[in-house]
């Protein structure tokens, strides 16, 4: 009986197809976008994981130099002590135009590094690691990092192995040192005897070398990186919850367009538990094909946003993931899921209504104005409720979960708040009019409102995140590019192949009467973290265009005269100093904040200090780049004279428009995968206003016919259906603003301050909402135009029917 | 000599895995090494210091000591040099590669601890003018003609400091120091110093010990010193009551080849006799279960031209090196036709 009623009701679909294929389209829209995101958190995760997996594996306690470079006599030194220590080498070489960060460990003294086995071995292999120790030696990378950089012809063996992190290369530290050029210096030393050392038997150490604890010298991409996943998976339920507004018109409209089926049914003895099992069958089955296809759309979708997420995340956070998806158990299920809950949780409403279903009863037009008003007062209710959890949170819970709660409790206040207030400015519209059509119109789309209202909480939604991400990038960009322009005040930039080259640069230069500011810097390895210290010659350059977020009015005099620092605003937020404090150095540097800079996109502290300052604390530091101010009509003929006496490549001398465009364009490629969504999420609500109509179309006949009756062409009626659709869009749209307006202060202010370090300023930008209400409504036109189009051709037969059926 | 130092350092060195096949292949190939030949007078002091164009070589000092109660200790400091390469180079591109054993035995405890270096930065050597070898903080340094030396080395849970005086001339093993390791004619440079007098303390879990004893050096360095077919050795050095010394050892063969035996006698007058080949004997007696495997700790021991019968028996059968390539070493009493103490090295039980 069951089956042959499970074969009754999914007859319906045979002649329903389009409905059939809204419901699946939404529901594997839905599952599309949330399985896109999981799995791109997934890939991100899996990648972190790997990284932190190498990081403690490598970054164990150490010892470090605190302000002057580590040389290789002051490892022998200790090591003839006794300390047990294995010396690391690190750095940066270009291969290819590629930069990659070389690990240099001595794989004679530690050897327990996983990664150091032959391929297909299991455990490290003593004939594998002599060939690494044995000239001309053997570079480890990732096997996408190889394939990026095909080095194969540095005549190195080049090993593959999945433990070593994306854009890092391990090596022997002889190989290492040789490709660096750095034969005396190290970067560590790896601490391998018990903890806490036996300073007692070891002996002191020297005064420029302490202990760093384990894990402060990387920085740790999951803390960072961890609002950004966030981020993404509140896109993704946004817009699952979006394709569940759709899946929920549609099951609402098939059980209803189905009373007849059921009643009969009903009639025929079907056991009303059997109904419902027949439909929860269906819905299963249902689901279970959408999901299917969600999870292949969102496979795709994944793959294709996934290079982007890589770009967003390794400009942003230095956090690098790989960019091949696999596919994981975890999102495939959690998909499936996702697919069923949201299924079950959309027709829920149509199982209440099927329970409350008088078998023998026709059912009628539902006049229901009070009973609605009633739900939506509840609802603005609940709305209220939650907008004032989310300034509660804001207030107490703080930091960025604190910002999250915010904004998820706003955003779902204000969309419940949403059917209320367009009900009264509907009733308000209805009063104000006094032409009988118009009249008509306001009360008509007041009726249309319960159907239509989840639909128009998605579009609002859509464009609010389309206003408040848009906002937060657009201003992003105009900062960033506000302060390359400050940062990048240099006309050229010259890079030397070693420090004697520099020199004779430099001298050169001047020789022709430039000014020439060279770039020197030394990186300070900090309890809290890795600082890079640059030094400054006394230049206007300097003063008139460093970004400045708050400075001492004397500042640059006081910094030239080595009385103090500047730091940049991540460094000021991270250890919390305010200006004309004290910053935490080493002793010789000057510790006094004259100012705050803003120093955006990078994920490590900075800090300035005179160039004297930098030179008597790091003579070493490395004199290869210089910015030379000269007439930009002069770019080309230098440029052309330089790489001529010097044999430097375009990359050595690069003038400031090029690194400003490079600098944009690793910009636009970070937020390429947040307009993606954006647009993503904004088409699901079209959808989702789109079968809303469609959902309610059938049911509007029998309003529609008195109308008709009454002398209103079919083609005047089609024309109000596409206004009232439109005035709705625009009324949403309207409203959406103010929630997108504070969304983005939410992300710019609150979120962004707390992920990354450092506060944006707002810019609005009118234009781009212009440009929103003009899509929200285009959206509208073309969800309500195959409804319109279907009435202005209806026969009039069916209009009359009305009168004569029961509908 | 010690054959198993070439085991070590072979594997270390290994250019394919070649633990499973014995040492099978290694000692064939010189690669661009020098090669030990006959009739090379040895120069001294200069052939104290390293050697870089040949493959291997060491520094291997073993003592018998007592402390004030007469209870017997051993103790083993020694530097490995290998080279990846012949030659050498600055800092860390410089091909040698140093390991330093340590171990200290007692009658109811043994320690062993290892050491391992770069060449080229100053964190392992050897130099002359004055003698000095050493690993990050073990030490062996001293007079240039190596008469007289301080010794000091730590692990985890001992350490020792020596100092050690030598009663008698060098001694050159093998012809004139060119010894001879396989019937195929594989060899090494090959000279010890059997007469060290020794005193100092051990430091001990328990706590500090004086002692005093007798130390054998021996210096060796070669570059293909081992033949196919051979599975491990036995290496003994013993010193009597008498003044008389014996330096014996067994390759032992595998494959189904034969054993090859040698060694040295010196009289109490201080003259050499290389043995010749097969003239010394060696019987293991009894085995002890050490490391998870058995090896014999009590052997007889022949030299019938000398009219020598000996019963040789480990002072500790647990004295097993817990190192990267462990092996087992450790001090012996000597009974039979003469009494006295020494060292014995086993290598290759499986």
């Amino acid at each position: 009986m069951t089956g042959v009623a499970l074969r009754a009701l999914l007859s319906h679909w045979r002649q329903h197809r389009f409905q059939l294929a809204a419901l699946i389209v939404g529901l594997a829209l839905a599952t599309a976008l949330w399985v896109a995101v999981q799995a791109i958190n997934a890939e991100a995760k899996a990648s972190y994981a790997k990284a932190e997996g190498f990081v403690q594996e490598f970054d164990r306690k150490s010892l470090v130099s605190t302000d002057k470079p580590l040389t290789v006599a002051d490892y022998v030194a200790l090591k003839r002590e006794g300390w047990p220590l294995s010396p690391v080498l690190e750095g940066r070489l270009k291969i290819e135009n590629q930069w990659i960060d070389l690990v240099g460990f001595d794989f004679l003294t530690f050897p327990p590094v996983p990664t150091i086995s032959a391929p297909g071995a299991q455990a490290p292999d003593g004939a594998f690691l002599i060939s690494l120790l044995r000239p001309p030696g053997g570079l480890i990378l990732n096997p996408q990092t190889a394939a990026d950089l095909a080095i194969s012809k540095q005549g190195l063996a080049i090993h593959l192995s999945d433990a070593v992190p994306l854009g890092s290369g391990i090596a022997d530290i002889s190989l290492v040192s040789r490709l660096l050029g750095k034969p005396d210096s190290l970067t560590r030393l790896i601490y391998l005897g018990p903890d806490p050392p036996e300073t007692k038997t070891l002996g002191q150490l020297p005064d420029h070398i302490r202990f760093s604890s384990a894990n402060s010298a990387a920085i740790e991409p999951s803390a960072l990186t961890e609002s950004f996943h966030l981020n993404l998976t509140a896109f993704g339920f946004l817009s699952f919850v979006v394709g569940l507004f759709i899946v929920q018109g549609t099951i609402g409209l098939a059980m209803e367009q189905r009373r007849g089926l059921f009643r009969t049914l009903r009639c025929l003895g079907l056991p009303f538990r059997n109904l419902v099992l027949a439909l929860v069958v269906e819905i299963s089955i249902i689901a279970l094909i959408s999901g299917l296809i969600g999870l292949i759309i969102g496979y795709f979708l994944a793959a294709a946003l996934l290079p982007g997420v890589a770009v967003t995340l390794s400009g942003l956070y230095g956090a690098e993931i790989e960019n091949t998806l696999s596919l994981r158990l975890a999102w495939v299920l959690s998909g499936l899921a996702m697919t069923l809950l949201g299924a079950s949780i959309a027709s829920s409403y149509g199982f209440v209504s099927l329970w409350h279903l008088p078998i023998l009863q026709a059912p009628s037009t539902r006049a229901r104005g009070q009973q609605v008003l009633r739900n939506f007062n509840g609802w603005a209710l609940l709305g209220a409720g939650l907008l004032g959890l989310g300034v509660l949170s804001l207030l107490f819970l703080g930091g960025l979960s604190g910002g999250f709660v915010f904004l998820g409790c706003i955003m779902l206040g204000t969309a419940l708040l949403l059917p209320y207030f367009l009900w009264h400015i509907l009733r308000a519209g209805q009063s104000a009019t006094r032409h009988p059509l118009g009249h008509w119109l306001w009360a008509d789309a007041r009726a249309q409102l319960p159907g239509l209202s989840l639909a128009l909480m998605a579009l609002m939604l859509a464009l609010a995140t389309n206003i408040g991400v848009g906002t937060m990038v657009s201003s992003f960009r105009l900062t960033f590019s506000d302060w390359l322009d400050q940062r990048l005040a240099s006309e050229l930039y010259v890079t030397a192949r070693d420090d004697a080259q520099g020199e004779a640069i430099q001298q050169w230069l001047e020789e022709k009467g430039l000014r020439v500011l060279p770039i020197r810097s030394r990186v300070l390895q900090q309890p809290s973290g890795q600082i890079t210290i640059y030094g400054v010659r006394d230049d206007p350059t300097y003063r008139d265009n460093w970004p400045m977020i708050d400075v001492l009015p004397d500042a640059w005099d006081l910094l030239a005269q080595g009385q103090g620092i500047l730091i940049s605003e991540q460094l000021a937020r991270r250890q919390n100093i305010n200006l004309d404090e004290t910053l935490s150095l080493p002793e010789g540097w000057p510790h006094r904040v004259l100012g705050i800079y803003s120093d955006y996109g990078n994920p490590h502290g900075q800090a300035i200090v005179s160039m004297p300052q930098l030179l008597r604390n790091a003579p070493q530091a490395e004199n290869q780049r210089f910015g030379v101010r000269l007439d930009p009509d002069h770019i080309p003929v230098l440029t052309n004279a330089l790489r001529e006496a010097f044999d430097l490549t375009n990359e050595n001398v690069t003038d400031q428009g090029q690194v400003k465009e490079a600098s944009k364009q690793v910009f636009d490629q970070t937020f390429r995968v947040t307009d993606s969504l954006k647009l993503l999420t904004l088409g699901v609500a079209s959808f989702a206003i789109f079968t809303s109509l469609a959902t309610l179309w059938s049911q509007r006949l029998p309003q529609l016919g008195p109308v008709w009756a009454m002398g209103v062409s079919r083609q005047a009626l089609a024309q109000i259906d596409v206004l009232r659709s439109l005035l709705m869009a625009g009324l949403t749209a309207l409203l959406a603003l103010p929630l997108g307006l504070v969304l983005s202060w939410a992300l710019l202010v609150v979120i962004n301050t707390e992920a990354f370090g450092w506060r944006l300023p707002i810019h609005l930008f009118p234009l781009d909402w212009l440009w929103l209400v003009s899509l929200s409504l285009l959206a509208a036109l073309l969800a309500a135009i195959l409804p319109a189009w279907r009435l202005f051709r209806l026969h009039p037969s069916a209009l009359l029917k009305v009168f004569s059926s029961e509908r | 000599m010690s054959v198993n130092r070439f085991l070590l350092c072979l594997c270390l060195l290994a250019p394919s895995p070649a633990l499973a096949q014995g040492f099978a292949g290694l000692g064939t190939e010189a690669d661009g090494f020098a090669v030990p030949v006959p009739d090379v007078p040895l120069t001294f002091p200069m052939d104290h210091g390293p050697h870089p164009d040949f493959r291997i070589e060491w520094w291997y000092l073993t003592a018998n000591l007592e402390d004030e109660l007469g209870q017997s200790y051993g103790i083993q400091w020694t530097l490995f040099r290998s080279a990846l390469a012949p030659g050498e180079a600055e800092g860390w591109q410089s091909p040698q590669i140093w390991m330093g054993h340590a171990g200290l035995t007692s009658a109811t405890e043994h320690f062993s601890a290892e050491r391992l270096a770069r060449g080229g930065i100053g964190q392992a050597g050897v130099t002359l003018a004055p003698f000095q070898a050493w690993i990050d903080d073990w030490q062996m340094s001293g007079q240039e003609d190596l008469s007289q030396l301080t010794l000091t080395a730590k692990g985890d849970a001992f350490s020792y400091s020596l100092e050690a005086q030598a009663e008698g001339p060098l001694v050159l093993q093998g012809a004139q120091g060119y010894s001879v390791k396989s019937p195929e004619g594989q060899a090494s440079y090959y000279y010890s110093q059997p007469n060290y007098r020794i005193a100092g303390r051990l430091t001990l879990p328990s706590g500090p010990v004086t002692v005093s004893g007798d130390g054998w050096l021996d210096r060796e360095w070669s570059s293909q010193p081992l033949s196919e077919n051979q599975s491990g050795w036995d290496w003994f050095s013993l010193r009597f009551d008498s003044g008389e010394k014996l330096m014996g050892f067994v390759l032992r063969g595998a494959n189904g080849a034969k054993d090859f035996r040698s060694g040295t006698w010196i009289s109490a007058t201080g003259e050499v006799t290389p043995l010749p080949p097969g003239a010394f004997q060696a019987v293991p007696l009894a085995q002890a279960e050490v490391a998870g495997r058995k090896i014999p700790v009590r052997w007889e021991l022949r030299l019938p031209e000398k009219d020598v019968f000996l019963i040789v028996e480990a002072l500790n059968p647990q004295s097993w090196m817990d190192v990267t390539f462990a092996y087992w070493e450790g001090p012996v009493a000597v009974s039979g036709s003469h009494r006295g103490t020494g060292y014995l090295e086993m290598t290759g039980y499986e």
